[in-house]
């Protein structure tokens, strides 16, 4: 199991296009992959899970990867969310 | 009879009513084996990927990327396998495919709506409409809002974004829902389409019968169902003329703005968000002539910070791409006052610490927005404008501390791109000086509302002289011809950003004289490219020397009328 946390830095938080943008990579991996905010843990496969979560700025969130490709996972979205502003 | 919605997409439109209504479901089909109904879901996912595929690009074409992105996150919706494994694991427990689909979308709307924000309220939207989609190519009905073969007015209680993206424009004249407000996805693709549109029409459902006839204003929001002959006739003359006015002008979205006898102009928009950018796009800009910025700073309890002033930045230059964008700097004081900044009570707000003395009088504020313009230099055609400039001083020292904090961000491997500097000509001292002034900007902008009140010292808000608030004063139009003739001398360029710069009456005179840049509110584009496009500056030069033998701006205005 590969895990990291990060802080939302982006004014408008987890907004709808770098969701997509995160659901897309993390779709292309075979592990199992979740986004924690708070209380609540969703599959960062689900673009509606993500959303749902409504994660503001400044909110922590933790991503979790567990599978073959997990650690390449992991590096793939952190890339993600410093090239789409979010962190 | 009459009924009252909300005016959405403007326009009049007068055609033969057609109920729209949601697919009716459920019960229809008879639900076979877990197996079947699990290859049905299967066939309604694949054939909707491939409608949805199919309207994304259509409308990228159509209306650009930016309206595409719904049919994109549609898409992942439909890839959701939160969504789609609890569709799956009802069809498991014996549920036929639609009412699988129909109690997970109900299932998914419940919990966006519970978050009470308008956002998740748009995702709800969105998961209705790709459950409405899937539930269509489960039960094979097709009923589609494109079908319709004569001049339609359509009548929904609501219309999911792919409704409204496939309504055929062909025959469609308008469109009326019960539901909805202004911002929503339908009215807003209305709008992009120039479709009328009336939303919040309560009760129009139960009160019209297909066929009806409707006269349907988009301006007001009035809905007329089987009009009156005189109520036929009036709207017929009105929309005949709407018409031919906006076919004529839409022509002109991507041309050139030059008059007949070859000087090229250019057309750009004042704007003071994001928004207002892509809309002046779509209203043919060919640039920003003003991004007041101090909207930024309004109705907060803080400044804006560097990296959120930095993103709007860089989005609008983005957005505008290789188009010119002359930012004003924070231009505040006078009407507009900043809580958090403390700002004294002036007796004359006009004549006191406004503007670029403001900014001075606040340095790390001022030091923060010019570093925010600086990194976003690399997004775009950035143009700096520094406002209420009454001397050479004033733009000396503001041009310094820009240069001071361009060093800071390149000592730091920030990237700065080239960017042109200029003021704001609003005060008679500017303008008078511009000769020497032109020596040192890159460009001028001529800020009428402001020149006009303090050149002929009358107050612009108060209405007992407001007569003697007059853009056709001979003083005003010499102050003008100043400020051009010196920025052309020193071979710099000038623009104007006030109300007279989209007056119709004064764009024959500015052109004239030789004005290179008009920047007016974005509706005002086109209109103002037909107008620029059909006069000769070389014509105008006679009209041009008359100007100069008036003594009064009645002179002036017989003239130029």
């Amino acid at each position: 199991m590969s895990q990291k946390t990060f802080t939302i830095k982006s004014n408008e938080g987890l907004h709808a296009r770098p969701a997509s943008a995160l659901v897309k990579v993390a779709s292309g991996f075979s592990s199992e992959i979740y986004l924690q905010y708070g209380e609540k843990n969703v599959n960062l496969k689900s673009i509606l899970g993500v959303m749902s979560l409504g994660v503001p700025a400044g909110g922590n969130i933790t991503i979790t990867a567990t599978g073959s490709d997990e650690e390449v996972a992991l590096q793939q979205l952190d890339a993600i969310l410093t090239e789409q502003g979010l962190i | 009879m009459k009924i009252q919605g909300i005016a959405a997409a403007s326009g009049i439109s007068i055609a033969k009513i057609v109920k729209f209504e949601s697919v009716a479901l459920l019960d229809q089909t008879e639900i076979g084996t877990t197996v079947q109904e699990l290859a049905k879901l299967t066939q309604a996912i694949d054939d909707s990927k491939i409608d949805l595929q199919q309207l994304e690009a259509q409308t990228a074409e159509r209306l650009g990327a930016s309206e595409a992105e719904v049919f994109g996150a549609h898409l992942l919706v439909l890839q959701d396998p939160e969504y789609i494994g609890a569709i799956e694991a009802l069809i498991q427990e014996g549920s036929g495919a639609t009412q699988a689909i129909e109690a997970v979308q109900n299932q998914f709307m419940a919990l966006f709506l519970a978050l009470d924000d308008e956002y998740m309220k748009e995702r709800a939207a969105d998961v209705n409409d790709v459950s409405q989609r899937l539930m269509r190519k489960v039960t094979g009905t097709n009923e589609s809002v494109s079908d319709y073969i004569e001049p339609t007015i359509l009548v929904a209680h609501d219309l999911t974004p792919s409704d409204t993206a496939k309504l055929n424009a062909e025959f469609t004249r308008g469109f009326i829902t019960e539901k909805g407000g202004k911002t929503s996805h339908s009215a807003i693709f209305a709008r992009s389409l120039q479709i009328p549109a009336i939303v919040g029409a309560t009760g129009i459902i139960s009160e019209v019968q297909n066929g009806d006839i409707a006269i349907m204003n988009g301006e007001t929001g009035e809905i007329f169902i089987n009009p009156t002959a005189e109520q036929l006739e009036h709207y017929e003359a009105l929309s005949k003329a709407q018409l031919e006015k906006r076919q004529g002008l839409q022509a002109l979205l991507h041309e050139n703005t030059v008059t007949k006898d070859g000087h090229h102009v250019e057309l750009a928009a004042n704007i003071g968000s994001l928004d207002d950018a892509k809309k002046a796009l779509e209203q043919g800009a060919e640039g920003v002539g003003l991004f007041r910025t101090e909207f930024l700073y309004l109705e907060r309890d803080t400044a804006p910070t560097e990296q959120e002033q930095f993103e709007i930045y860089r989005d609008v230059l983005t957005v505008m791409g290789e188009r010119p964008v002359v930012v004003r700097t924070l231009d505040i004081g006078g009407d507009k006052a900043i809580p958090y900044l403390n700002m004294p009570k002036e007796d004359n707000p006009f004549l006191g610490l406004r503007a670029i003395r403001l900014c001075f009088a606040n340095e790390e504020l001022f030091r923060t927005q010019l570093r925010a313009l600086l990194r976003a230099s690399s997004f775009g055609n950035l143009k700096i404008m520094f406002p209420m400039i009454s001397s050479i001083d004033e733009f000396r020292q503001a041009r310094q501390w820009l240069d001071e904090e361009k060093e800071a961000l390149i000592e730091q491997d920030v990237e700065v791109s080239d960017f042109e500097i200029g003021i704001m000509v609003e005060i008679p001292s500017a303008a008078i000086l511009s000769p020497v002034f032109a020596k040192e900007v890159d460009f001028f902008s001529i800020g009428t509302n402001d020149l006009i009140q303090y050149t002929l010292a009358a107050d612009r808000m108060n209405e007992t002289i407001s007569h003697l608030y007059e853009p056709f004063h001979p003083a005003i139009v010499s102050l003008v011809k100043l400020v051009i003739d010196s920025a052309h001398a020193q071979g710099k360029w000038v623009g104007m950003c006030g109300e007279m710069a989209g007056d119709f009456a004064a764009i024959p005179l500015l052109v004239a004289l030789g004005l290179d840049e008009f920047s007016m509110s974005a509706p005002s584009v086109l209109a103002a490219r037909k107008q620029i496009n059909s006069l000769s500056k070389d014509a105008l030069q006679e009209k041009l020397q008359q100007t100069y033998q008036q003594s009064t701006a009645e002179g002036i205005r017989a003239i130029w009328h």
